[in-house]
């Protein structure tokens, strides 16, 4: 299978292709439309601030061709942030994949930090990366803006208020946690996607 | 909800483990890799490989491990020791690692946590005090615990926090090595104090210890060695005690 993961200014690239070394895939770290094009699945990674990010993707023109490819496509992390319509974090329009906001969390009472970090569990879990034994398994989150809960939600997580940890459409997947590094659970959310 | 976290530590010297008695006498404790791998799968939450191999080249064989570390590890890990600029938390990210553990650098030089942070993301940048309670009060030391500062433990972790730190480690070097329990109070008024998450640091010796620092001393990770190393508790039943307890963990 030719995996793809999206090369930009991200901090997780790496992770993200150890991640598919174990799991038997060979990827291919490119900024290249034709060979983002022309793969099987393409993982978007995203590990930094949204607003530089969605810049150095505009000057890349890689925006256009992300948003308009067609295989199974992979968010992750700020991945999943920059594929929704705006984000608070620099006050920055993003890809417009999904009609949804991000926002910034804001803490309720004292043992409300932020960053949101550490190991969570996810609820309503939808199929396409999730199978029902995966409902209530604990992922790892690193984030301080999130996506609410809205129609394209595939799975569910709690802190200071309910957000999503997942999101689908058509062709595009997303998840808020880092699949890359909650390991087993992670690698059969990694290995659901890349049955797609 | 957010799962408290259990953290194995391996200080690393020539590329093997080891875990000082109150920062000196190390016994050895294996290949670190291998012992990572295995907390990993016993249920650790997250690891720290700490280099205290100073020299030049000990540092290229810790970059070495981490990129192993990070091939082979599924789950987060911190690294430090050793790092005093910029660009050393570039070649340990590189590498691979998810986090950095700044200590003496950041007491020198405050300046370098904000740099971290503006740099990498505030979540990236972990800052270690390792303190010891003298005179009714607590005060922090540099290199290792060898040499005492100016700075007191609460200050200083406020101070840390508004430069932009994502976490802080408090090694208590009182209780460190003693294996009587975790710095509970000196815990307590820092989850207080500060809007980011604690790592309790030094003591562990029984399972109720780690029950105590998350609720006595409201920390969010336990990080632990020797009683890991050495095969005295082990993490799924720790777990396994803690969701007994009452305390949410990942199982």
């Amino acid at each position: 299978m030719d995996v793809a993961i999206v090369k930009y200014n991200a901090g997780n690239i790496y992770s993200v292709n150890y991640a598919l070394k174990r799991l038997g895939i060979e990827a291919t770290i490119t900024a290249d439309p034709e060979l983002l094009n022309k793969a099987d699945k393409v993982i978007f990674p995203g590990v930094g601030e949204a607003e530089t990010t969605m810049n150095y993707l505009k000057e890349q023109k890689l925006d256009v061709i992300i948003k308009n490819l067609k295989q199974p496509v992979l968010g992750i992390c700020l991945g999943m942030q920059l594929m929704c319509r705006y984000s608070e974090e620099g006050d920055v329009n993003c890809l417009g994949i999904f009609d949804t906001d991000v926002k910034r969390f804001i803490p309720q009472k004292h043992e409300d930090k932020v960053p949101h970090m550490g190991w969570n569990t996810i609820t309503q879990v939808k199929d396409g990366l999730f199978n029902a034994e995966l409902e209530n398994q604990f992922v790892y989150f690193v984030h301080s803006y999130y996506v609410p809960v809205n129609e394209f939600t595939a799975a569910t997580t709690e802190y200071i208020h309910p957000f999503s940890a997942s999101l689908h459409k058509d062709n595009f997947y997303a998840t808020q946690f880092h699949p890359e590094k909650s390991g087993s659970v992670g690698e059969i959310i990694l290995n659901n996607f890349l049955k797609l | 909800m957010l799962a408290k976290r259990i953290v194995p530590c391996l200080d690393i010297k020539d590329g093997k483990t080891v875990k000082g008695i109150n920062f000196v006498n190390f016994r050895d404790a294996g290949d670190p890799v291998e012992l990572g791998a295995q907390y990993s799968r016993e249920g650790a939450d997250e690891l720290v490989y700490l280099d205290i191999t100073a020299s030049h080249e000990g540092r290229k064989t810790f970059t070495e491990l981490v990129k192993k570390v990070a091939a082979n590890i599924s789950i987060p890990f911190t690294v430090g020791g050793g790092i005093n600029e910029l660009k050393d938390v570039d070649r340990l990210l590189s590498a691979g690692a998810d986090k950095v553990s700044i200590n003496s650098a950041a007491l020198r030089n405050p300046k370098l946590i904000e740099d971290i942070a503006k740099n990498f993301g505030s979540q990236v940048c972990v800052v270690a005090i390792d303190a010891n309670y003298e005179n009714n009060d607590w005060i922090c030391y540099l290199n290792g615990g060898r040499i005492p500062t100016e700075k007191h433990l609460f200050q200083w972790a406020a101070e840390a926090e508004s430069l932009g730190a994502g976490e802080i480690l408090f090694t208590s070097m009182t209780h460190d090595g003693v294996k009587d329990g975790y710095a509970n109070e000196a815990l307590a008024t820092l989850a207080e104090n500060l809007h980011i998450p604690i790592i309790a640091s030094g003591g562990a010796g029984k399972m109720e210890h780690f029950r105590d620092t998350f609720t006595l001393g409201k920390a969010d990770a336990a990080l632990a060695a020797s009683v890991f190393h050495f095969g005295e508790i082990g993490i799924r039943d720790l777990k396994h005690y803690l969701r007994e307890e009452g305390i949410n963990v990942r199982l």
